[in-house]
């Protein structure tokens, strides 16, 4: 009963009794693909609902997707606050493009701001539903009653509840979002609490069912026979010995050639037998040679954000610095690889895909693998980690194609050296700045040009009178043909990472020519509020001492913003002489509006200094002539246990803004935050990320 | 060689008839059903498809079942029961995970570590963990639990 493939009527047929309140994330719906190939009937006044059972139970349908980063549990919590009903007593399905309306996709830190406001006021809408209905049965004014876990009383009457399980029974009752005001915060009971997360239970006694664990009747594993480089065409291909397997059937149909055998080792086994020749790939650039080749290759920039006039800027200024940053490639390389299990039946496919995005990978499907909306189902219940890498699913196309081909159940798992091989990578990135200040300090001058990394929060936030921003390519495509030798997209926190290493080391450059302190340079140089309260917080909990840089100390500070979130992040770090960069603490000041779940933010900025480490100093994709070089953990480090500093996460409280993202925010100032800590340390800067041992100690000399 | 092996898989005698060369993972998530063991890299390197081994932590990928034979097998299936065992337990208390995908083999390795050493300090339990990935970035929090359950085990002695 998606709202994508069935009509309203259809919608209520299936969905039951009891009461139903419609409603839109507005902003999400403005970012819906206008065409989707083989639309029907779309009843396209609401993208989410929630339904009160004759149970009691509360559900909410959105197609927003848990990745890890407790939106089941967020969505929960707010629906249990606007509708006095227990926490316990709300069940969020998510990502089901059959139960859940459409939705664009799980990214962005879209969520919070767009979906949860939404959610309250639709729980605020069924609460007045309900209390106008209790109001008819108890004979009461609906003003004077009062709820609390589900149940209506009247406090003036003894005797008097009833339940909104009650009120529904027998009934069914639809209503739309009307404008019901949601509870003040001063109100709150439920939300700023962290309840238990909803996935906690089935998460820590491996019940959690991931896409590869559904293991339906007569499933067959495939392994897809894939090119040895990115662009690389088959030539011939010689499965005979692939066939004598036992157990194992080849599938061969035009590009696609598969082995299926229902024991996944057994499909490996089988695929290693096939013979393949693939034509060699022209001449592409290398790790070392990447950043000069997209200087070549981008497209013309675009001018994302200037003022004032730059030769004014030059004349103002009393010293002109210029720098250079580079940002490699990064693989998501979540622990789950790229999953999908496909079941056929009544000439419909449902398939349980590892997936941020179920609504465009059913669209994937429906184009790849020949079916008609109506026909897919894409279902990602659990996912084993996500970070931007699972938008796309080629691997529900291939499932589903070999689903329809041999009539069976089929699975399809990447291995890990495919999930390395076929990451849509974040892009490398060359970050060009130009800039000048007056003696006392003051940024007269900003001229920066961005490429590769794309546009997202490149303006400086800093107050420049005379400053421009250009920028060409990036990970939302558009890219020539040859200016990247492999698929780039979105990675935690897209472009920012790297736009915000480029800002935030060449701060701390002038900030150490002139002589200042990096934090008191970048006090004088703000006047944006938010981002010098988050500043402030986190030097107060750093207890950071003013001092010019390098102070031998080894501390570094960085701050930015993402999707209206502020992060001011400080680390202290002790660099040995084989290059090696120990983490030694770090403390991020945030201010994301209002917290919802403290807890869960706790979570999420925990995670990003984690998986910042990484970025910053381990995560190094090497490769050549179009093949990726990392095939597996032992040539792509991630952070590990040892590399674990001590974390402290600052939450300003804002009430005054709404609640925004964190799953990603916290992530962006790491980069710059250590390689300015290293440059304190060391006295060396690095201009290049990953900051690798063997580049720390190249800078070393 | 296709032969029976036979093994105490969570308290229970299983014999399997298969080629005993393959690796304990796909015999356990395939043929046996047990999905909570995940597949994360296939070569011991990430440590998702940890189990427990007579006692050890082992990676199942890359452990060929005839090691096993006679053997007792410990999965998350098998940890805990009416309640949660105090390793889940703390994993749950302090949220000790996010995606979950890793959580398994993680709640399977701290309990090898806690059955060899029950009172770990930091340090131990730094390097027992060391080799198993998170790629959410959960680890001051799986630290946390470990302490937790370690500190439980001490007051129920």
């Amino acid at each position: 009963m998606a709202a994508m493939d069935l009509s309203r009527r259809d919608f209520a047929r299936v969905a039951g009794g009891g009461l139903f309140v419609f409603f839109h994330a507005e902003a999400a719906r403005a970012q819906e693909p206008a065409q989707i190939p083989g639309r029907v009937a779309v009843p396209s006044d609401f993208n989410a609902f929630l339904r009160i059972g004759e149970d009691g139970r509360v559900q909410c349908f959105v197609g927003k997707v848990e990745l890890g980063q407790g939106a089941m549990t967020s969505l929960a919590e707010v629906l249990a606050e606007e509708l006095d009903v227990a926490y316990d007593a709300v069940d969020v399905v998510m990502g089901d493009t059959d139960l859940c309306p459409y939705d664009m996709g799980t990214f962005g830190s879209m969520t919070t701001p767009l979906l949860v406001p939404v959610v309250r006021r639709a729980g605020a809408e069924a609460r007045a539903v309900l209390l106008a209905m209790a109001a008819e049965r108890l004979g009461a004014p609906a003003d004077r009653l009062r709820v609390k876990n589900g149940v209506v009383t009247d406090p003036a009457r003894t005797n008097s509840a009833v339940s909104y399980a009650a009120l529904v029974e027998g009934k069914r009752i639809e209503r739309h979002l009307a404008n019901i005001p949601v509870k003040p915060v001063t109100q709150f009971q439920v939300i700023g609490h962290s309840p238990r997360r909803k996935d906690a239970l089935e998460k820590v006694t491996g019940k959690a069912r991931y896409a590869g664990d559904q293991l339906p009747a007569g499933l067959l594993h495939a392994r897809v026979l894939r090119p040895p480089a990115h662009g690389a065409k088959r030539l011939s291909v010689d499965t005979a010995e692939a066939e004598k397997v036992k157990g194992a059937r080849v599938v061969h149909e035009g590009d696609l050639v598969a082995v299926l055998h229902e024991r996944p080792d057994l499909a490996d086994a089988a695929l290693a037998k096939v013979k393949a020749e693939f034509d060699a790939v022209p001449a592409q650039p290398d790790e070392k040679t990447i950043f000069e080749h997209l200087l070549k290759t981008a497209p013309e920039p675009r001018v994302v954000a200037q003022g004032g006039d730059l030769a004014q800027g030059e004349k103002a200024s009393a010293s002109v610095i210029e720098g250079t940053y580079l940002h490699g490639y990064g693989a998501h390389a979540p622990m789950e690889t790229h999953t999908a299990t496909a079941v056929m039946e009544n000439g419909k496919v449902t398939v349980w895909v590892s997936t941020q995005a179920p609504f465009s990978v059913k669209n994937q499907v429906v184009r790849g693998a020949g079916f008609a909306p109506e026909q897919v189902r894409i279902i990602a219940r659990y996912v084993g980690g996500g970070f931007g890498g699972k938008t796309g699913a080629d691997q529900a196309v291939d499932a589903a194609r070999l689903a329809k081909i041999t009539g069976s159940p089929v699975q399809v798992v990447w291995s890990r050296a495919d999930e390395f091989h076929h990451d849509p990578f974040r892009p490398a990135a060359v970050l060009k700045i130009r800039s000048g200040m007056t003696a006392e300090g003051a940024i007269t001058l900003w001229d920066a040009k961005i490429v590769g990394s794309g546009e997202r929060e490149a303006k400086p936030f800093y107050a420049i009178p005379h400053q421009r921003t250009v920028s060409a390519g990036g990970w939302q495509g558009g890219n020539p043909p040859g200016m990247h030798p492999f698929n780039v997209g979105p990675w935690r926190a897209p472009s920012v990472n790297s736009n915000t290493f480029g800002r935030e080391s060449h701060i701390d450059v002038m900030a150490a020519r002139g002589g200042f302190d990096p934090l008191e340079f970048r006090l004088k140089n703000l006047t944006d509020e938010r981002m010098k309260r988050v500043l402030q917080a986190a030097a107060e909990r750093f207890a950071w001492q003013p001092a010019k840089a390098p102070g031998g100390r080894g501390v570094g500070m960085a701050c930015g913003i993402y999707a209206n979130s502020y992060n001011a992040t400080m680390a202290e770090v002790a660099v040995g002489k084989d290059g090696r960069v120990r983490v030694k603490r770090v403390v991020i000041a945030l201010d994301v509006g209002v917290v919802l779940n403290p807890e869960g933010l706790r979570q999420q900025a925990e995670g990003c200094v984690m998986m910042g480490l990484g970025y910053a100093l381990s995560e190094e994709v090497r490769f050549q002539g179009g093949k990726v070089l990392n095939r597996n953990f032992d040539e792509y480090e991630l952070p590990r246990f040892s590399s674990l500093p001590a974390i402290d996460i600052v939450l300003v409280d804002n009430p005054r803004t709404n609640a925004l993202g964190g799953g990603e925010p916290p992530i962006i100032a790491m980069g710059a935050a250590l390689a300015n800590a290293i440059f304190d340390a060391t006295g060396k800067r690095l201009v290049e990320l990953p900051m690798t041992p063997a580049h720390v100690k190249a800078a070393l000399g | 060689m296709e032969r029976a092996v036979s093994f105490r898989l969570n308290g229970k005698a299983v014999r399997v008839t298969t080629d005993d060369e393959r690796m304990l993972l796909w015999v356990l998530r395939s043929d046996l059903g047990l999905t909570g063991t995940k597949f994360g890299c296939g070569e011991g390197l990430c440590g998702a498809c940890t189990v427990v081994v007579g006692g050890a932590a082992v990676r199942s990928c890359s452990t060929p079942l005839k090691d096993v034979a006679g053997k007792t097998v410990l999965t998350i299936e098998g940890l805990g029961g009416a309640r949660l065992h105090a390793i889940q337990q703390a994993f749950l208390d302090h949220n000790a995970f996010q995606c979950g995908y890793c959580t398994p083999g993680m709640i399977l390795t701290a309990y090898a570590l806690l059955e060899k050493t029950p009172h770990p300090t930091r340090e131990q339990i730094i390097a027992a963990m060391d080799d198993n990935l998170c790629r959410c970035g959960t680890h001051v929090r799986i630290v946390g639990a470990i302490e937790q359950a370690a500190g439980a085990g001490k007051a129920g002695a």
